[in-house]
């Protein structure tokens, strides 16, 4: 059995939406946990939801990376366990440097609520490991501020060390600045640490594990962690 | 002794960081009949009523919380010290 926690945020809104998708796995044990906790022993993985925790106030994730919460998501990040923020969890990921760069305004200014087409980068991870390279999976996103930015020595650093798992690609599954929905550097959808176990992506596959919603194709990212575990 | 003053705190994205609201804000700017602007750019500023302050952990609380160095600067202006 495999303990997730899902930490729940003040503002976190996709937090029921993890634990009801990672309850669809086998050998999964989910559950919500407050942010005030500053005990994370006993979790196998934690998850950081969308949302908007605090109020997107200063900037997405500036204020819940002070929660007390994540203290111990940094000491289980140096343990080597498994990390994933999605969304509202990326953006508090790289506010909290467990993940280098940061997420920035959209290139149009818009709120971006669609289907993205994302292309697996490299099954070298906890996090695609059971996926194909090059494969497109069909996962959305909804974000205002998911522009990925990094300084170029960074992103040197992220392609030198094959920490880009996921390219926002077209139908043809090639890099198009017309398929990247929020101007990302890099066409930037999701990384990785150096030590490959925590990992920030801004589309939300836990929207996509069931077909009546349009695409299961987030279920390789849950499958690929498990099969680590 | 305790002096009031007035400390703000004006956080502005960096140069090499795409500003799409600076960018907006030009284009209207110049549908109103304002075309001098070379660049526009737009940050934030924090106001913050003090009666004194330790230099050292305001810089601190500047980078660590009221900006993110891996896309903003700040800089500090102290006013109204009497």
């Amino acid at each position: 059995m495999m303990r997730f926690a899902v930490i729940r945020f003040p503002g976190s809104n996709c937090d029921e939406d993890c634990v009801h998708a990672l309850r669809s796995f086998d050998g999964v044990a989910a559950e919500l946990v407050w942010h005030k906790t500053s005990d994370l022993a006993g979790f196998d993985a934690v998850v950081l939801p969308g949302g908007f925790s605090y109020g997107d106030y200063l900037r997405c994730g500036a204020i819940a990376r002070f929660s007390p919460v994540m203290q111990a998501v940094r000491r289980h990040a140096e343990a080597g366990k498994i990390v994933v923020g999605i969304c509202n969890g990326f953006q508090i990921l790289c506010e909290s440097r467990l993940l280098p760069g940061a997420l920035v305004r959209n290139r149009d200014l818009r709120f971006v609520c669609q289907d993205t087409l994302v292309r697996v980068e490299s099954l070298r991870s906890p996090f695609t490991r059971v996926s194909s390279t090059g494969c497109s999976l069909k996962i959305p996103v909804a974000h205002g501020e998911g522009c990925y930015f990094a300084d170029p020595d960074t992103l040197r650093e992220l392609r030198r060390h094959d920490q880009i798992l996921l390219r926002y690609v077209n139908a043809e599954g090639a890099l198009d600045a017309a398929a990247n929905p929020n101007g990302s550097l890099d066409h930037i959808a999701g990384i990785c640490n150096r030590n490959r176990n925590v990992f920030g992506l801004m589309p939300h596959p836990e929207r996509a594990c069931e077909a009546r919603l349009g695409s299961t194709d987030g279920r390789v990212i849950f499958e690929s962690i498990l099969s680590h575990a | 002794m305790v002096r009031a003053m007035k400390v703000n705190v004006i956080v502005m994205p960096k140069p090499a960081v795409l500003d799409p609201q600076g960018v907006a804000a030009a284009e209207a700017m110049r549908h109103l009949g304002f075309n001098d602007a070379k660049s526009v750019r737009v940050g934030r500023c924090i106001e913050i009523e003090t009666d004194g302050h330790d230099e050292e952990k305001l810089r601190e609380i500047c980078s660590e919380l009221l900006s993110n160095p891996v896309i903003e600067d700040y800089r500090i202006e102290v006013s109204g010290e009497h």
